[in-house]
């Protein structure tokens, strides 16, 4: 016999199912104003320092189809690379949204700024990126990954270095489609399948 | 984000096998959603250690009581009273204070308030169906709510939901965000769900069941049914290199 470890197990993921809206986002779903609005409504406030761009996406299931019950949160640092929360950080960057795939069309689009560096622990530069989580009916455990921009510097960046297989390094990078516009498809599986992680 | 814990290192790494398979044929929806694919793992960056993090003010003072926050006329909503209550907590056994706890379920009849639900069970017009709250000093929280009804859904030919709540926990950090689905102690379709039965860890899927807890409930009013949650830890050592700023 050896001593018994005293830490816990994380509680098990369940799948958002298919009402994850309800939740989440109830006046995108369609309860009226059951909350004032509707959380993470806004990444950022009138008056962000920074550039202000907009995302432009799909998610894409393995059949190729755009499914339309996708629920997607974005976090990130301001254009200096500060967290809300942070000393210093910009008070009109809540670093914060969510966001859903239009019922219609699938397409989801999230308004922001252009993240800052941020420095690892071990005293690496990042490149700029948004972290992203999707959640979904047929999703059991939520997926997360990362958007690079195709006009900042990456070759450096850490988690990207990471990727053997260098064809796969462009799923995790944001194609600049007009000034301030960029796109990002996440395909969950196929041979465009988006690098998710476990970080 | 916990901007004054200097000491905080990086996320203790996810148990994959103590989740649900991504991949499962028997609940058909995970087989075009679930990557091929390895995850690519990497030690926690400042991107998943810090995270969003709401006030109290925020709440609206029903929003943790279902019976009440839908209700037109004050009645409040049909069904079985029931407390749910619990603890967040970290793989630690830190208490997890002031983070948001989002529900959803079903109504008593097993009807959703969406338009993609057509079951024919009716919909209770003084029941929405979500509510949030906060979690205290200690990690505890509270709803009051109705039971859910079960409801079948497409799937195999007869499948069924088991009673369930919907579950979406922040923590303090991106990377322990979670979204899980509480059951109710006895529901025997809890042993033929397919997505219950994604979670291959007998012990982790009799982690989602809520034992009955009569200690909470209110005599001639409310049942109580306790649902504690396990957060991502942080790992805390005299070894770990400072982040600059946090
Ligand atoms: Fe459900």
């Amino acid at each position: 016999m050896v001593q018994s470890l005293d830490t816990l197990i994380e509680t098990p993921s369940q799948t958002g199912g298919p009402y994850v809206h309800i939740g989440c986002i109830p006046t995108f779903a369609g309860l009226g104003a059951v909350y004032p609005e509707d959380l993470g409504l806004r990444a950022i406030e009138d008056g962000a320092k920074g550039e202000i761009i907009t995302l432009t996406g799909e998610v894409v299931d393995g059949t190729g189809w755009a499914f339309r019950d996708a629920l997607l949160e974005s976090w990130q640092p301001d254009a200096a690379g500060k967290f809300a929360g942070q000393v210093g950080a910009d008070p009109k960057v809540n670093g914060f949204a969510r966001f859903a795939a239009d019922k219609d069309t699938g397409l989801w689009s999230l308004r922001t700024v252009k993240p800052g560096r941020v420095i690892t622990r071990d005293g690496r530069l990042q490149a700029p990126h948004i972290s992203l989580w999707i959640a979904a009916r047929g999703i059991n455990i939520g997926l997360h990954t990362r958007v690079y921009f195709d006009d900042e510097e990456n070759e450096s960046d850490p988690l990207l270095l990471r990727i053997e297989q260098r064809n796969r390094v462009p799923t995790l990078i944001a194609k600049k489609t007009a000034p301030g516009h960029y796109r990002f498809d996440i395909h969950l599986q196929g041979p465009l399948e988006t690098v998710f992680l476990d970080i | 984000m916990t901007s004054t814990k200097i000491d905080l290192g990086p996320l203790v790494p996810r148990r994959r096998d103590m989740h649900p398979v991504p991949y499962d044929p028997e609940y058909k929806t995970s087989v075009p959603r679930s990557p091929r694919w390895s995850l690519l793992s990497m030690e926690s960056t400042p991107s998943e250690e810090t995270g969003p993090r709401f006030g109290h003010s925020v709440l609206g003072p029903l929003d943790n009581n279902l019976i009440l926050n839908w209700s037109k006329d004050g009645t409040g909503a049909i069904g079985e009273r029931v407390l749910m209550h619990g603890r967040v907590m970290d793989e630690f056994g830190r208490p997890v204070p002031n983070t948001l706890i989002e529900i959803w379920q079903a109504n008593a009849g097993g009807r959703y308030r969406h338009v993609k639900d057509t079951y024919f069970a009716p919909l209770d017009p003084n029941f929405g169906g979500c509510g949030r709250t906060i979690t205290d000093d200690e990690g505890r929280y509270q709803f009051l709510t109705v039971r859910p009804g079960a409801y079948p859904w497409p799937n195999r030919g007869n499948d069924w939901r088991p009673m369930h709540i919907h579950i979406s926990v922040f923590g303090h950090s991106f990377g322990q965000r979670l979204i899980t689905q509480m059951y109710f102690e006895g529901d025997p379709l809890i042993d033929r769900c397919p997505i219950a039965a994604t979670i291959k860890s007998r012990s982790q899927l009799d982690r989602l069941v809520a034992p009955l807890d009569l200690s909470m409930s209110r005599p001639l009013d409310y049942l109580a049914y306790k649902f504690d949650i396990v957060l991502r830890g942080r790992r805390q050592s005299m070894f770990e290199n400072k982040l600059e700023g946090m």
